[in-house]
């Protein structure tokens, strides 16, 4: 424990020497950023540490989230609203109904005494049918969406309440996720998972009536007051206000990171979690003792993913723009297992720690490593090999190289984080 | 309609031949790793990548030794880039991957291991390439074949370009000399055995360090060729084959993880897949399109040009919602 402290006042000496080096407005900028990372890293914690289930799709939640919060906190589109859009959409639900109607009866058909091929048929049929119903009236509404309005805009609702819907909105899909992936093996499911986050990332960057696609949409509004309502308000100096709108969003950011830490701990210390890691250390004797494994691990699947779709919708509102081509599995997936394999998985504390502390070396190693460049760059022209082309694109590259590095390196040396999850034993 | 025909000989059965077997070569190498070592090696794709860019130097050197010859540089550096790329293969087995067996982790550790290796493979070979697009064809043109078939009673052109057939040629070769290493060799046998049965492989006295090393000797070329074949093709970019490392997974679990010929299968399955399924069949209807009713549509492509990539990725949750063992039965971890 005391270790465990030495370890957070490190990272607070450590933040200190960034302000002191990267000034205090950016320093804020990477907390508020840090933050909301540890949020998806404790979701993630949730789904590995408590339960060991191997999700790769982090970015496709993250973009469920963003794209959430931007659907309901963007100002409604006029536009949209007074066009057949609309109706058209309508008439495009009901025909997805329709064809989850007609899926479900097919799957189901075993009930009617339709078994063996004829039922596989059916499925078929069913699904190529549901899909021609829904294209024949997805397309023509998407079009005239395009056409007339752009895209259907936002509900212009309090950004909170779009973080909470990300929330949902994950949590429904890993609903979906989970009921077709639990069941498989930990390296077939890492593959799907990776497939599904690059199905969501395919249908956000192409479906243009719903996010615009690759035209993005900003500026999405924040929870508190921005440095422009701040500047509106009176207060005139630009970086004073820059800081006071950063201070606020942190502070709500930490506020609810407070909350869902609190409870995430006490659902791990408590009979929940025991059964959790019982499920995940020995699945075959936590069936034979009754446990419903199946349920609980879709049930953990579903709460991670919810944390790490508020994550994605916190970090979308503070950047202020929904950009699909911005999410990358190396900037949105790795880094995040990152951050559990270094911080710690199963302990809160240690994907915490590694949430803010991975995110803060990450965003600093890039002024340093074109810093060290520009000196080795130096240093070869002064020694006549000449200046090294290109230092600032070469130098990003080298920190994916580095995380690379630590990745193999933590998994060789320190497999348990440097701050290990702490098995309890009876007092 | 022989004129039509064409078009989708072009489109689709030449696409989908070329794609399938960049897909087969990738995913023998991911499946060969898979039923020896038992682990997903995501970073394939980016082996691919070194690989070509490993040839891509050999050939710089080639044209500033002022070698050219009838066939593209590139594919007569082709050899030499899949020994580099094989004892490069070997070398990140041995640093990063053997110590991890050795402490008897779990796979799923290796696969994340095998994600830190990916990521230092890109940043690697953007630190030292850049991130711009090169071709191999700078110095020299890259040939198109235009087969008239006009006895066929067509006006269009069967086209083809050169490294699409010398791709499709080499995979044919691969192939065959992949069925006859793993039939009629000592190490080949060894290494099915291991396959089917680890335990009874080893107390039958099949040496394992060498059945490891064969895998990545094999997996390490066959990737080097996969490589620089598509970057042949189409351009060598950083991202090259990382972006369809999840189609070559997904080629290898269609197939069934640790069957070779399962793989190249598999392979074969989701090239043609992705190609057609953003052909446009209306274009077959043409001929008749006098006779069509009116509510025919322009557009028949089952699903857009944008969505190519996630045909793989469906097919993939498909099979394994349901059959989990490919089509051909895999081995299971």
């Amino acid at each position: 424990m005391r270790r465990d402290a030495m370890l957070f006042l490190a990272l607070g000496v450590f933040l200190l020497a960034i302000a002191v080096w990267q000034q205090i407005p950016t320093t804020l900028f990477m907390l508020v950023t840090a933050s909301a990372y540890a949020l998806i890293a404790l979701g993630l914690n949730v789904q590995w540490g408590y339960a060991g289930l191997f999700n790769f799709g982090v970015m496709g939640f993250l973009m469920v989230g963003g794209v959430a919060v931007t659907f309901v906190s963007y100002p409604i589109n006029e536009a949209f609203w007074a066009s057949d859009g609309p109706f058209m959409l309508f008439k495009a639900l009901l025909a997805a109904i329709f064809g989850g109607v007609l899926v479900y009866l097919a799957t189901n058909s075993q009930r009617f005494g339709i078994k063996g091929k004829l039922r596989t048929f059916l499925i078929v049929v069913s699904w190529a049918t549901a899909y021609i119903v829904y294209r024949s009236q997805i397309d023509p509404a998407a079009r005239l969406i395009e056409d007339e309005a752009g895209f259907i805009g936002g509900l212009g609702l309090p950004v909170v309440l779009g973080w909470l819907f990300g929330g949902v909105l994950a949590g429904a899909i890993a609903y979906i996720v989970g009921r077709i992936c639990l069941g498989l093996r930990t390296d077939y499911l890492a593959i799907a998972t990776i497939g599904i986050s690059e199905i969501i990332r395919a249908l956000v960057k192409n479906m243009d009536w719903f996010t615009r696609g690759t035209l993005t949409v900003s500026p999405l509004p924040w929870p508190t007051p921005s440095p422009a309502d701040i500047v509106a308000s009176g207060l005139e100096d630009a970086t004073m206000s820059t800081v006071l709108a950063r201070v606020g969003f942190l502070s709500l950011t930490v506020l609810m990171i407070a909350v869902i830490f609190y409870f995430l701990q006490k659902a791990y210390e408590g009979p929940w979690g025991r059964m959790m890691r019982a499920i995940r250390d020995n699945n075959v004797s936590a069936t034979a003792i009754g446990k419903n494994v199946t349920k609980r691990e879709l049930e953990v699947f579903i709460l991670g993913s919810i944390l790490m779709g508020i994550g994605g919708a916190i970090l979308a509102s503070f950047s202020q723009i929904l950009d699909p081509s911005g999410y990358q599995p190396i900037n949105h997936t790795f880094i995040v297992w990152v951050m559990i394999i270094v911080g710690g998985a199963g302990n809160n504390y240690g994907a915490l720690f590694g949430g803010v502390f991975i995110y803060i070396v990450w965003t600093v190693s890039e002024p340093a490593s074109v810093l060290l460049f520009g000196y080795i760059s130096d240093f070869s022209e002064g020694a006549g090999i000449g200046a090294i082309p290109n230092i600032e694109s070469r130098a990003l590259q080298m920190r994916v190289f580095v995380l690379g590095l630590v990745i193999t390196f933590a998994l060789r040396y320190f497999p348990q984080g440097v701050i290990p999850e702490r098995i309890r034993t009876e007092k | 309609m022989m004129n039509e025909l064409i078009f989708f000989f072009n489109k689709v059965i030449v696409s989908g031949a070329v794609l399938g077997s960049v897909y087969a070569l990738g995913a023998v190498g991911i499946t060969l790793i898979f039923g020896i070592l038992r682990f997903a090696h995501f970073a394939h794709g980016d082996m691919m990548t070194m690989g070509a860019f490993v040839a891509f130097v050999l050939a710089s050197i080639a044209s500033a030794l002022g070698i050219s010859t009838f066939w593209p540089t590139g594919f007569i550096v082709l050899p030499f880039a899949m020994v580099i790329t094989a004892g490069l293969a070997l070398g990140i087995d041995r640093t990063f991957y053997q110590p991890l067996r050795a402490k008897g982790v779990k796979p799923v550790t290796l696969l994340i291991a095998s994600i830190g290796v990916t990521l230092m493979i890109q940043g690697l070979i953007r630190l030292f390439g850049g991130v711009q697009t090169r071709s191999f064809f700078e110095n020299e043109s890259k040939q198109l074949f235009r087969f008239d078939v006009s006895w066929l009673g067509a006006s269009r052109t069967v086209n083809v370009s050169e490294p699409q057939l010398l791709l499709i040629a080499v995979t044919v070769i691969a192939v065959v000399a992949l069925h006859f290493f793993l039939t009629r060799s000592r190490l080949g046998k060894g290494m099915r055995a291991m396959a089917d049965n680890p335990s009874l492989a080893l107390v039958s006295g099949i040496n394992t360090n060498q059945v490891v090393r064969a895998t990545w000797i094999i997996a390490g070329s066959l990737a080097a060729m996969a490589g620089t074949m598509l970057a042949l093709d189409v351009i060598l970019k950083p991202d090259l084959a990382f972006n369809i490392v999840l189609p070559i997974f997904a080629a290898a679990i269609v197939g069934g993880l640790g069957q070779a010929y399962g793989a190249i299968a598999g392979g074969l399955i989701i090239g043609f897949a992705e190609t057609m399924s953003v052909f446009n069949w209306a274009i077959m209807l043409r001929p008749f399109r006098d006779n069509l009713p009116e509510w025919v549509p322009n557009d028949l492509s089952i699903v857009p040009t944008e969505y190519k990539l996630t045909v793989a990725f469906v097919i993939l949750v498909v099979v394994l919602l349901v059959r989990p063992t490919g089509i051909f039965k895999g081995v299971s971890s």
